[in-house]
């Protein structure tokens, strides 16, 4: 199968000179989880940046559907909602509601009748335990309940890739659950998702593969029993020993 | 027979007088006021761009209009511009653009911080959901950025109703100038005008500003929840 999303020898650097992303080839399939972990200031998030291109990069192609997208231009636009992004900080806008942080992007952007996207983004609230709060606005929600409305806002943009970056790294333990569950029903359904997490039990369930990234590359690509069990490289394991979750072994 | 002191206020059409004098003021500030939040959002944006040289320009007009007392920046457009360089401006031209030009640099800055303090993952978040940069700013960065700046806004606004006090200088016909003219004209028959009328145009001005600086705290203590 063809991947969905792709990038070719990928580069970033943010000061001209010293390169945070060194030569990236990168692809995913539609339907498929892939989830990307290493140290902090390895340049994940600087990846996912590039790839919903908020971050210009130096060298590379990033391809979409096969096609390969142009870096500037008016196209970005409509790239972008077709490659939603959600970030680690709780990035609601604070001056709306939460109905009306679901409804601007559709139909500002998309400029889809208010009606329709408001039965699709109760039907999600629903689901997601948020139906009740449509009304509040985001300083009345706790961290979790953000990062719900904020999964919520980039589904209603109908993206064919989400890319979700450390989106528990601000929570609370006790809030962390709620958020990876919705995560992990998206991925059921077969939502293409490239996910940065540090949260090591829930990326072996839900990755279908898992890249290891350090010092600007990708160090090692395998699938989740393979990778947490048996890393091949000795900075693989290092990494997953900073981790100290005996569920693993089992 | 001598007039109680107050009668002054109700001879004629004298308070209607004093009335139309505070609106004539009142209208300077309001209609200064006007442009320098269009033309405000538009240097307090253009502040925000990372330009040697748009920062240096706009540093130093900023330090100007704050050194500069109104009144010379008064006199100067009034005497200096209009009479020396053959444009014929009215008194009442002459304040409004001096205010626009006073008001324009102080809503400048206040936009310029409202701005800046607008965290840049909102403009992110503008942007991943596919919003053009003018939808981020109109939808997302402005509303935000109205909210921090309105109380400043507002006690701006009541600044300038204040300093419309100081235009009776270039002769514009305000409610100081009407109140000298009344007790001008009531001089021998009323000696207590003076503090009647001066009273009364205090009374005036604080009608008007009381409720917008009474607004402007409101708003600084909802913003504080
Ligand atoms: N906007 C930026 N400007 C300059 N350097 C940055 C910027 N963002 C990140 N960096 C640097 O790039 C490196 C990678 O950062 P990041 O992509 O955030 O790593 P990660 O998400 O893996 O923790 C870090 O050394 C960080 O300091
Ligand atoms: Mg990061």
């Amino acid at each position: 199968m063809e991947p969905i999303l792709q990038t070719k020898h990928l580069q970033k650097s943010y000061d001209g000179s010293h390169q945070i992303l060194k030569d990236i080839n990168f692809s995913i399939k539609q339907g498929e989880v892939v989830v990307i972990v290493g140290p902090s200031g390895c340049g994940k998030s600087t990846f996912l940046k590039c790839l919903n291109m908020l971050e210009p990069m130096d060298r590379g192609e990033i391809y979409l559907d096969g096609k390969s997208i142009e870096r500037e231009g008016k196209n970005i636009s409509l790239y972008r909602q077709k490659v939603g992004m959600v970030f680690q900080s709780y990035e609601l806008f604070p001056h709306l509601n939460v109905m009306d942080n679901l409804l601007l992007a559709p139909r500002k952007v998309q400029k889809r009748k208010k009606e329709e996207i408001q039965k699709e983004a109760e039907t999600l609230l629903l689901r997601v335990g948020l139906w009740e709060k449509r009304k509040a606005y985001p300083r009345e929600l706790s961290g979790g309940q953000k990062q719900r409305v904020a999964i919520v806002r980039a589904l209603l943009m109908h993206p064919e890739v989400l890319l979700l970056d450390e989106i528990t790294a601000a929570l609370d333990p006790e809030m962390v659950r709620e958020v990876l569950q919705v995560v992990q029903e998206l991925a059921k359904e077969g939502m293409t998702m490239v996910i940065v997490t540090h949260e090591m039990k829930f990326a072996k369930a839900v990755a279908d593969r898992v890249l290891f990234m350090d010092g600007g590359i990708i160090v090692e690509e395998e699938n989740p029993q393979e990778f947490f069990v048996y890393p091949k490289t000795d900075r693989a394991k290092q990494f997953l020993n900073t981790f100290h979750y005996a569920a693993l072994e089992i | 027979m001598q007039d109680l002191g107050i009668q002054v206020l109700f001879r004629g059409n004298n308070f209607l007088r004093l009335l139309e004098g505070m609106w004539a003021a009142l209208r300077i500030a309001l209609i200064a006021m006007a442009l320098s939040v269009l033309l405000g959002f538009l240097f307090g944006m253009l502040m925000t761009i990372h330009n040697r040289a748009i920062q240096c320009i706009s540093r130093i007009y900023l330090e100007t209009v704050r050194i500069m007392p109104q009144l010379v920046l008064l006199f100067l457009v009034y005497f200096g511009a209009a009479k020396h360089m053959g444009v014929n401006l009215s008194g009442e031209m002459a304040s409004i653009l001096v205010f626009t030009f006073w008001g324009t640099a102080e809503m400048g800055d206040l936009v310029r911080s409202a701005l800046i303090a607008v965290p840049t993952h909102q403009y992110e978040s503008g942007a991943a959901l596919g919003m053009k940069k003018w939808q981020t700013y109109f939808y997302i960065v402005i509303p935000q950025s109205v909210r921090r700046l309105l109380p400043s806004a507002v006690s701006l606004l009541t600044r300038m109703i204040k300093t419309t006090s100081l235009v009776v200088l270039i002769g514009v016909v305000e409610v100081v100038k009407v109140g000298k003219q009344i007790i001008d004209a009531s001089r021998y028959t009323n000696p207590k005008a003076a503090l009647w009328v001066y009273g009364a145009i205090f009374l005036l001005y604080f009608a008007v500003c009381f409720p917008f600086s009474k607004l402007a705290a409101v708003l600084e203590r909802k913003l504080a929840e």
